[in-house]
Order: structure tokens, then sequence, then C-alpha cells
């Protein structure tokens, strides 16, 4: 038997920190950062004789995802005690949902090989954060920091459908990109607002029973869970055909090294004993509160894709791109609101703006200037203000040091020379230094003049309007 | 249901609770009671009542989304046993 006869069976948990203000149960801030327990009280700090009162935007955010992700709405829900003991969870308890989540049996949709593929969702449930450890410089002891403690997430289970670690990558794709489009999560990854624990099996081909799984917790980059899951795969496949045992535990993934270890002996195996919390009372949903809140949805990205297809005429490779954030799609939508040229923005975005995020690891969401300022550099260049190459450096700039173009180009003196003067001037002056460029010309050869223009480009740093240099030279040359 | 020895360990364990042997037996009955008593209540006739989750009568008691600081680091941290850094210190966790 070799890798081919093997199928990989991968389903996720995928928790994601809601953008609400406060957290799930008290009033402090969910901001990230701040010094240590500062965002904290008695509630959050599990003092005695504290109660919990649950966060209404929590719920309705969460019901938002399970619309955007096809799933049924519950009537009635509740809150469960999940039990344990760890120092960064202060009630030895941890608020989330057992048996009566908010959202249950929907789906997310991938394209895999141009082919639609349907990845279920078990269920969405609400849940708290745990706090964070530290560690003193000497090593002799844990500091406990609960500002986290208490930050409302969203976990989202999927049914076991992914059969690849590329297929896991675009359905986080996906369900990041659609948390972002419904504005419940801003899904930063360094700051741990997107993480999954994965789980990993492997079957024979046709083979209808599920291979025992292994788990790898709390993992915060999608690049990591690729990697873990082709190397997990490969993993238990080896096993398997040395004619050895998948044991199901639990993993930490290693991302130095590559490789996967296991966390805790198995008999410490868990045992959460959930229960109602008393503390809480049931939630009920009225048909009429999810018809508002389906109503709040905003247009879903493939809304948008056929919008830009129809009404701008940008092609369909153009549109999945922009799409596939939000930050890129309100960016050409905003921008091209001001210069109206969607060709011209979406350009930019696909070509210049992905590459600077690319060159500086940056994501979408922290493009630094607005759509506004981005519509202006357009009509800056419409107008004949810059010239292309400059208008790439002035993009540089607005992320160096996000500020009006127009005022970037006057501060850097870099307007457009569109003077018929000052271009002649520079004109005689190449020609009079390449001799052998008109010769060339007038032997036949087109590129001499392609060559002249970058000349007079070089001499005027980029600015000399490039159309009309063309014409002078073209004039110039036919004397 | 009978109520094991072995549950009580288990549940003790669990609870990050040291229990002598001596007290197993003592556990064991408490809880077989407890149980029992539970028995007895599921035995009662709930034909026509109305099926409830838990045992307040409301629902939906909810908190708008405002921020409130509490601002007062000192007060949380002022029956910590130990503290560095506006932190708890605490035995060291790996
Ligand atoms: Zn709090």
């Amino acid at each position: 038997m070799s890798r081919e006869d093997y199928e990989i069976v991968i389903g996720l948990e995928v928790h994601s920190e809601l953008s609400t203000k406060t957290k799930i149960f008290c009033s402090c801030p969910t901001e990230f950062g701040g010094e240590p327990n500062t965002h904290c009280c008695p509630v959050c700090m599990a003092m005695p004789g504290t109660l919990p009162v649950l966060n209404e935007k929590v719920v309705e955010y969460a019901i938002k995802a399970g619309l955007a992700t096809n799933c049924e709405i519950a009537d009635i829900s509740k809150n469960d005690r999940k039990n344990y003991f760890y120092p960064d969870l202060p009630k030895a308890y941890q608020i989330s949902q057992y048996d009566m989540p908010l959202c249950e049996h929907g789906y997310v949709e991938i394209e895999v090989d141009g082919e639609k593929k349907k990845i279920g969702l078990t269920r969405i449930h609400i849940e708290e954060d745990a706090g964070k450890l530290n560690h003193d410089d000497y090593g002799r002891g844990s500091l406990v920091d609960l500002n986290r403690a208490g930050v409302p997430l969203i976990e989202i289970v999927s049914e076991p459908d992914l059969r690849s670690s590329e297929e896991v990558d675009l359905y986080l794709k996906k369900l990041k990109s659609i948390l972002e489009y419904i504005e419940v999560s801003d899904c930063k990854m360094q700051e741990g607002s997107l993480r999954a624990d994965v789980n990993v099996s492997v079957r024979k081909k046709g083979q209808k029973e599920f291979g025992t799984r292994t788990e790898m917790k709390n993992m915060n980059s999608f690049r990591s869970i690729v990697r873990a899951i082709d190397y997990e795969a490969e993993r238990q496949i080896e096993i398997l055909e040395d004619g050895g045992k998948i044991d199901q535990e639990t993993l930490r993934w290693d991302d130095v090294s590559g490789k996967t270890f296991p966390m805790r002996d198995k008999e410490d195996a868990q045992d959460y004993r959930y229960f109602p919390d008393p503390d809480l009372v049931t939630i009920r949903i009225s048909e009429e509160m999810k018809e508002n809140i389906r109503k709040s949805l905003p247009e879903m990205p493939e809304s948008r894709k056929k919008r830009y297809i129809e009404e701008y005429n940008l092609p369909e490779y153009d549109s999945n791109i922009l799409i596939s954030s939000k930050y890129f799609s309100d960016l050409f939508e905003g921008a091209t609101k001001v210069c109206n040229n969607p060709k011209a923005v979406s350009n930019w975005i696909m070509t210049d703006i992905i590459k600077e995020l690319n060159e500086k690891e940056l994501e979408p969401s922290d493009i630094p200037f607005t759509a506004e300022q981005l519509g202006n550099l357009v009509v800056l260049i419409d107008k004949g203000t810059i010239s292309s190459s400059i208008a790439k450096k002035v993009l540089q700039e607005m992320f160096e040091n996000p500020r009006e173009p127009q005022k970037i180009i006057e501060e850097k003196g870099w307007v457009q020379i569109s003077d018929e003067g000052a271009i002649k001037e520079v004109v005689l002056k190449v020609l009079e230094a390449n001799p052998q460029s008109i010769a060339d010309y007038k032997a036949g050869k087109d590129k001499a003049l392609g060559f002249l223009v970058g000349q007079a480009m070089k001499e005027t740093r980029g600015k000399a309007n490039p159309q009309m240099l063309n014409k002078m030279f073209l004039e110039e040359l036919k004397k | 249901m009978v109520v094991s020895r072995e549950e009580i360990l288990h549940i003790a364990k669990l609870a990050d609770l040291n229990i002598k042997d001596e007290e197993i037996d003592e556990y064991a009955k408490n809880l077989q009671d407890i149980l029992n008593f539970v028995d007895i209540l599921n035995s009662v006739d709930t034909e026509n009542v109305e099926e409830s989750i838990g045992i307040a009568n409301n629902t939906n008691v909810f908190r708008k989304d405002e921020i409130k600081e509490f601002g007062n680091r000192d007060i949380l941290l002022q029956n910590a046993p130990e503290q560095e850094d506006g932190m708890f210190k605490i035995p060291k966790v790996i």
C-alpha cells in the first residue's frame, strides 16, 4: 500500500473572538493589550458572590454567524459549565454551551479545483475565553493575567468533511472572510482572535469507518495548520503501514521542528462534567429576532462578485480577488465611488497593494490608508497630475505614513511635468545625447523610441507626462 | 445505580480533592443518597408539565454592550497570596 491508498479526514473546531466592546458576562473592555489585569472586574476574576449577565451582542453576533453559514437557529438555548482546572481559568469552569447551542446544521461552500464543495457545520456556540499565563524572568513561578478571561468567542465546529490540508486552507479562508463580512470578528491572527483545534485521522480509501483521530489544539496560523496536517497524516499512514495502531491523543505542533508531540497522557482523559449554569437563564430566540438579524446581514461576497462583473465589467478573476477579503472589497467600492474608474482601482489592489502587503507580511485589514485616499490617487493619475510610476511612489508613502495623495505629491514635489516647453527641453537634451537611437529609429527600429522615452523619464525622475513625451519625440524624430 | 469506590476516587480526582481511604465509604453513601433522591424525582409524573431548562422562570436576561471599567486593580489583587507586575503569582506551570 502507499500514500495514495489513504484518505485524510479532517474536522476543525474554530474559535473566533467576537468584536464586541465588552466581555461576554461583564462590562469590562475586550480591547487587546493593556496593562495586566486592568480589563478585569470581580465577575471575570471569579470573585465569590458575583453573577454573570450575558451580553446581548454576543447572542446577536453568534446568530449572525449562524445565518451567514446556513445554520438553523435554535428557538431555545442555554449556557453550560465545562469543568476543569487550569490556572488561566479563574472559576475552574468555562461557561460554554453543551447540548443546546445557538446554531446547528450549517455549511460553508468552498471551491476545490473549480468544483463547489459543501463543508458541513455541526454547530456554532458561544463561550468565554481564558486568561493568559506569563512566566517571570527567573522561571520561579507563573504570572496570571486575566485581561482575556471572559472575552466572547464563538466556536464553529465542522463535520469531518475536509479531505486535505488544501481544503482546510480554503475552508479557513472562507470562514475568515465570512466573519469579516458580517463584522462579528476582526479575525486578527497575530492577536489570536482566530484559532483552531484540528482533528486528523486517516483511513484506507473506500473504508466506511473513520480511523482513530488525533487532535492538535490552539493553532493560530493557517500555514502551521496546513503543515501540521500534512505531517500528522504522513505520520499516521507510516504507523499503519508498519502494522501499528494510532493512539487517540492530543498533540502539540512544533513549528520549528515541523513535528507533532504528545501533550498529556491518556490517563488524564478529559471528563468535563457539563451541566447547565444555574447563574444564567434560558435564551429564547423569537422568529422576529431571527428575522431582524437576518435583515441586518450585509451584502455577502457572492452577490458583490456578481455586481462587480455586471455593473463594473470586471473580469471574474479580478472580482474573485476583490471579494476574497471584505477589506479589499470595501476598499475597492469606496475608492471607485471617488474616482469612478473601477478597473484602475481593481488593478491597484491586485498588483501594488497586494504586493506591498505580502512584502510587509500584513493582512488586508492592516491597510493603513482609506478608500477615499486610494480613490484620490487614481483621480490624480486620470487627471494627468502624476504619472503612474510616480503614483507607485505615492502609494508607498501612503503605506508608510498615510495621508492625502495630493499632500504627498506637493510635499515631495512630484507633480507631473505637463508643460510643453519643459517637456521639449528634456526631449531635445535626450536626443542630443543619443544620436545612435535616432539612427536606429530612422532605420526602422521602433524600440529606440521606448528607450528615448525611458531616458527622458530618468532625466525627470519619472515626473514627465509620458503621453506628451511620446508625442514630442515622434514629432522631433520625423523632422 | 450504585456508586462504586472507583467512582468516588475518580470524582475526587476530577475535583482535585484528597480523600482518605476510610472516607470513601462515607462519601459513597452520601452520593448514593443523592442519586436515590433523583430517582424519586424521576418517578414523578410530569405528563402535563411544560418542559423547562433551569429553575428560573424568566428568560433573556441580557446586558447592553457598554463598557464600564472597574478601574481598581489593587483591590482585585489584594487577597492574592503573591503578586508580581500586577499579576497573580502562582507555582510554575509548564
Ligand atoms: Zn470583568
